[in-house]
């Protein structure tokens, strides 16, 4: 049975691991290769990095950190930040990613998909959405790291991206990311339910019960959090312990 | 030992000759012919699309070379899929070295999602290949498409239904899953691999 994967995020800036509330007060968390080893010792299923600075500094690749854990760890790894064109996804790859993620740059120019996907498999092009809940009720798509709002509809967005190629859709609330007060429930599971690709749930896992409720009650495919496990609120090992005894089927 | 790694257009090939240099072996990524044929044993990475890579493979002429290798063949993922037949992707006609069709996953009865991404277990585990590799062990999947399960199945897994997760014909060994990304489990079905007489 296909396990659902627990996902551990090193936002990095600067070449370190850096963790922030709801994307800005950002803290350093380490050095991004020494955090990718341990938690792939401690039984995390995929590592996630996202180069939260390069959209607004134009930086293209983290292309050499992305080599020096390729090296390290023997589990898959995402990496994003930046990446505008299939020549950019061909650098990450060719250093040892196995997926790219992209955000920014497919909404400016949704074609980007589908070359990615043309190219190299929609199976490693993970969709990354940030997305806000306004007070009208209706969940935006934001862009630049959760700097510049859009009139878009991240449902919208999202269906349109699948037809465009996305393999997976890597979705953050950012009400809730840094909170700490749990998982989006309502758009994951909507996301969940109604596309036909995996859904990565991101932003508030706090608690173990908030990872097995995006699970159980959100349908989300894979959690993915950044903080808790940095600071060592969460052990991995023992959330997936405590996940298996609600018989949410997890690799232990 | 010579190792090689066919290289094609085709995703993984860095991943791979990175597991490879963790467990301390060395491998050469070549697409010389006369090296490929040389190598003790052949490693046939892969991932992305099925069209494109078989037509990397044809441009080069990899594809006649890879067909009359003697010497243990591993292919993985997309590199697996090529061994077989005809693949769903795109209409794609494809070594035919393994007599077996690959079809897209379809959403049926059991809601699943395309592509299957994560952590799923394999059974029924049959070749040397999956020595000291405990039923029922997880492994690492990203693919959309998977190999009909067969008489040279030797590994299964299920997915919405029962498929291929690993096939063996001869010499040629093929895994749908990722050995470079699967962990413990991974490194051991690779070494398994360097070992095979």
């Amino acid at each position: 049975m296909l396990a659902k994967r627990i996902i551990p995020c090193l936002d990095i800036k600067d070449g370190r691991t850096v963790k922030g509330t709801n994307f800005v007060n950002l803290r350093d968390a380490g050095d991004p290769v020494e955090l990718a080893a341990n938690y792939a010792k401690q039984g995390a299923d995929e590592l996630v990095f996202l180069d939260i600075t390069a959209t607004v500094e134009r930086r293209k690749t983290l292309a050499e950190l992305v080599k020096r854990v390729a090296h390290t760890i023997n589990i898959p790894f995402t990496v994003g930040g930046g990446i505008k064109t299939v020549e950019d996804v061909s650098v990450l790859l060719n250093n040892g990613a196995d997926k790219i993620s992209i955000n920014t740059a497919a909404f400016q120019n949704p074609q980007v998909i589908t070359d990615i996907a043309n190219t190299a498999g929609s199976q490693c092009v993970v969709l990354a959405i940030d997305t806000r809940q306004e007070e009208d009720g209706e969940w935006y798509v934001y862009l630049h790291g959760g700097r510049t709002k859009t009139n878009a509809k991240c449902f919208d967005w999202a269906k349109k991206a699948v037809d465009l190629g996305a393999g997976e859709i890597l979705l953050t609330s950012m009400n809730h990311d840094g909170t700490k007060a749990g998982f989006a429930l309502d758009i994951t599971q909507q996301f969940s339910d109604a596309l036909p690709i995996p859904i990565i749930a991101s932003g508030g896992g706090g608690t173990m019960q908030h990872f097995a409720d995006v699970f159980l009650k959100a349908h989300a495919d894979a959690a993915l959090a950044a903080s808790v496990f940095h600071f060592k609120e969460i052990e991995i090992p023992a959330l997936k312990t405590f996940l298996a005894k609600q018989n949410i089927a997890v690799r232990l | 030992m010579k190792l090689a790694i066919i290289k094609y257009n085709a995703g993984n090939i860095q991943s791979v000759l990175v597991a490879l240099e963790r467990l301390g072996v060395q491998a050469e990524v070549t697409d010389k012919a006369e090296k490929i044929k040389a190598a003790d044993k052949v490693i046939f990475p892969g991932v992305g699309e099925a069209s494109s890579a078989m037509n990397s493979l044809r441009q080069n002429n990899l594809d006649q070379v890879i067909k009359e290798l003697e010497q243990p063949v591993l292919g993985i993922c997309v590199g697996m899929q090529l061994l077989c037949e005809h693949s769903e992707e795109n209409d794609t006609t494809c070594l035919g070295i393994v007599p077996v069709k690959v079809k897209k996953f379809q959403s049926g009865k059991e809601l699943i999602k395309i592509p299957q991404v994560g952590w799923n277990t394999i059974y029924d585990l049959k070749s040397d290949l999956f020595k000291n590799v405990p039923e029922n062990s997880y492994i690492y999947n990203v693919h959309s498409y998977y190999a009909d399960d067969s008489e040279y199945t030797i590994a299964n897994c299920n997915y919405g239904l029962e498929y291929a997760a690993a096939v063996k014909k001869d010499n040629f060994y093929g895994v749908q899953f990722h050995t470079e990304k699967s962990a413990e489990t991974g490194d051991q079905i690779i070494k398994n691999f360097l070992e095979l007489l």
